[in-house]
């Protein structure tokens, strides 16, 4: 069995059924302790997972290897950061309510069984379990009308989703005879060897899997979910699913499918070109903040599919490095956007952070960092990470897809660079509420990583070494 | 009289999908067939799950049916509570009326 390769998401589900029986029984407000309590499981199921050790488990079901160390401790991060931010915003709200750690917790529990998986039935048990805590999340303040709107159409896309990914799985079993992704790569050592069949339920389970990534043309529900859930959601939606989804994109792909890759190559390719493009132009006209950062993610999520389109371990190295980057960016500039309040309400608009320098000039600098390394300007981090899959893409001779990526840059520099503007050259609005210290906290945490990753990249990017070339052995 | 094959098995499947995917995205009426339309596509994955498993007589198929089917009583369930809580705030579940923004 070895099941003791399962030990962090098993103590972590135990913490959060603890929490649960914890939140019910107690007849005072729990939700700070119900926080401190996921919090505390992330930090020991980090440090668990941290001191693991390698191996398959539960019959070859589950694996723990650097690749998915790397991933976990990602996704940990990412669920930590957001589950910081929630407390002050849903005490603001007035939806502070126990249940939010929880099933944020939950979630993470499946997160992190989608990046231990190998085998496709564990994978779709881990994205179920992910996706029913979503649900719930995204229509989490449940007296409002986009809220729960946002999580009716959350629901019904990623229903979808998920039946697509069944189907494409059905077909794989069917016409292999396994569901083991080990077995799958050797069967296909020659590709030729391949049905029809097979070949189509591959290309399911990546449709299926680019949902989960919101990648073009399979992200219509980003920018309504984005913009409807609660901000603390819609930040836990940006930073840990995606980790996950893409550490399935990168291991189902890059290993057990690695000899097909001229079956799926094309489509990879396509996708990020369209998501480098929409990511780049939809977000121009936006006037939501939540909305442009939903574009900006889909953007996001098509530079790092190059580094899968590459198919090499520079360029998993990379999507790796990109999406470390990725999360701790996208976390602190929604840190800044749940500043966004006035007078005990929360506003979205991009026109409400007019003459932010003169009001509250440390969170426009900050801001202003954040929009800075989401644009890719040296010396921030998002230069880095949009330079090590670059830099894959052209080694392999993949010029098209580097070319379009920079090209794409530029544009998208216009729309963060005009958030700046507004900050620092329009007529100042009226000021916002004082932030919670937890805010102030995870903000400069991430500013710090974003504006000074450029002076200790090493231990990331050899991590990343580390988990890439476990799936090219 | 003809045999019942993998092959029938296949197709009726495929046809059960195709219907579940057509159900969500031509239908202008109600959210709650579009919940249908989810376990129609479910449904549509277990046949080709257990006719697989018999075809290739390996047990793993009929397993994922078990974990398929459990997950679908557990998403339908929040999907209903997701489509109560919307209806009370909206008064209505026409998909038309699902538009508040613009997607």
């Amino acid at each position: 069995m070895n099941w003791t390769l399962a030990l962090p998401e098993i103590v972590l589900a135990c913490v959060g059924m603890a929490t649960l029986i914890f939140g019910v029984l107690r007849k005072q407000d729990s939700t700070l302790l119900c926080t401190m309590f996921t919090i505390g499981g992330f930090l020991i199921a980090g440090l668990l997972v941290l001191t693991g050790t390698s191996g398959f488990g539960f019959h070859g079901q589950f694996v723990a290897d650097p690749f998915s160390a790397f991933n976990q401790i990602l996704i940990l991060s990412g669920a930590a950061l957001s589950s910081i931010l929630a407390l002050g915003w849903n005490r603001g709200e007035g939806i502070a309510r126990f249940e939010f750690p929880v099933l944020m917790l939950f979630s993470t529990v499946g997160m992190m069984i989608m990046a231990s998986a190998s085998n496709l039935m564990t994978l779709y048990m881990g994205l179920e379990l992910q996706s029913l805590a979503l649900y719930v999340l995204a229509a989490f303040a449940r007296d409002n009308l986009r809220s729960s709107e946002a999580g009716l159409k959350y629901f019904v896309l990623s229903g979808l989703a998920s039946g697509l990914l069944l189907y494409g799985i059905s077909l794989v079993y069917g016409f292999s005879g396994t569901m083991d992704l080990a077995s799958l790569r050797e069967l296909l050592v020659n590709p030729a060897s391949a049905s029809a069949g097979l070949v189509v339920g591959i290309v399911f389970v990546l449709v299926g899997l680019a949902f989960k990534v919101s990648a073009v043309p399979f992200h219509m529900w980003t920018p309504d979910v984005y913009e409807g859930a609660p901000t603390p959601v819609t930040v836990f939606f940006a930073t840990a699913p995606k980790v996950a989804a893409m550490s399935l994109v990168l291991r189902v792909m890059g290993t057990s499918f690695a000899s097909m890759v001229g079956a799926w190559q094309i489509l990879v390719v396509v996708m990020s070109i369209a998501s480098m493009l929409l990511g780049a132009l939809a977000a121009i006209g936006q006037t939501n903040i939540k909305r442009l950062m939903a574009y900006s993610s889909i953007g996001h999520m098509g530079y790092a599919l190059i580094g899968l389109a590459v198919g090499t371990a520079d360029g998993v190295r990379g999507v790796l490095v990109y999406m470390v980057i990725y999360v701790f960016m996208t976390a602190g500039t929604f840190g800044c956007i749940l500043a966004m309040r006035r007078k005990g309400r929360a506003v979205e608009q991009i026109s409400d952070l007019a003459g932010l320098a003169s009001n509250d000039p440390a969170l426009a600098m900050v801001l202003a960092l954040f929009m800075f390394s989401l644009a890719g300007i040296p010396p921030m981090s998002g230069f880095f990470g949009k330079l090590y899959i670059f830099l894959a893409a052209v080694q392999s001779g993949l010029w098209t897809l580097a070319v379009i990526g920079v090209l794409t840059s530029v544009i998208g520099a216009f729309y963060y660079i005009r958030i700046i503007k507004v900050m620092y050259f329009d007529a100042a609005a009226e000021r916002f509420d004082p932030r919670p210290a937890s805010l102030s906290f995870v903000v400069a945490a991430t500013g710090l990583f974003t504006g000074f990753f450029f002076l200790f990249p090493a231990p990331i990017v050899a991590a990343a070494q580390a988990a890439a070339s476990v799936l090219f052995k | 009289m003809m045999a019942i094959g993998l092959g029938h098995y296949l197709v009726v499947s495929a046809i059960l999908l195709v219907l579940g995917i057509f159900g969500i995205f031509l239908n202008r009426k109600n959210v709650i067939v579009i919940l249908m339309s989810i376990e129609l596509i479910l449904l549509a994955v277990n046949l080709n799950f257990v006719a697989f498993s018999a075809a290739l007589n390996d047990l793993a198929g009929q397993i994922m049916a078990m974990f398929v089917l459990t997950v679908a009583a557990a998403e339908a369930a929040i999907g209903l509570a997701i489509v109560v809580i919307y209806f009370r705030n909206r008064g209505s579940i026409q998909v038309e009326d699902v538009n508040l923004m613009k997607g």
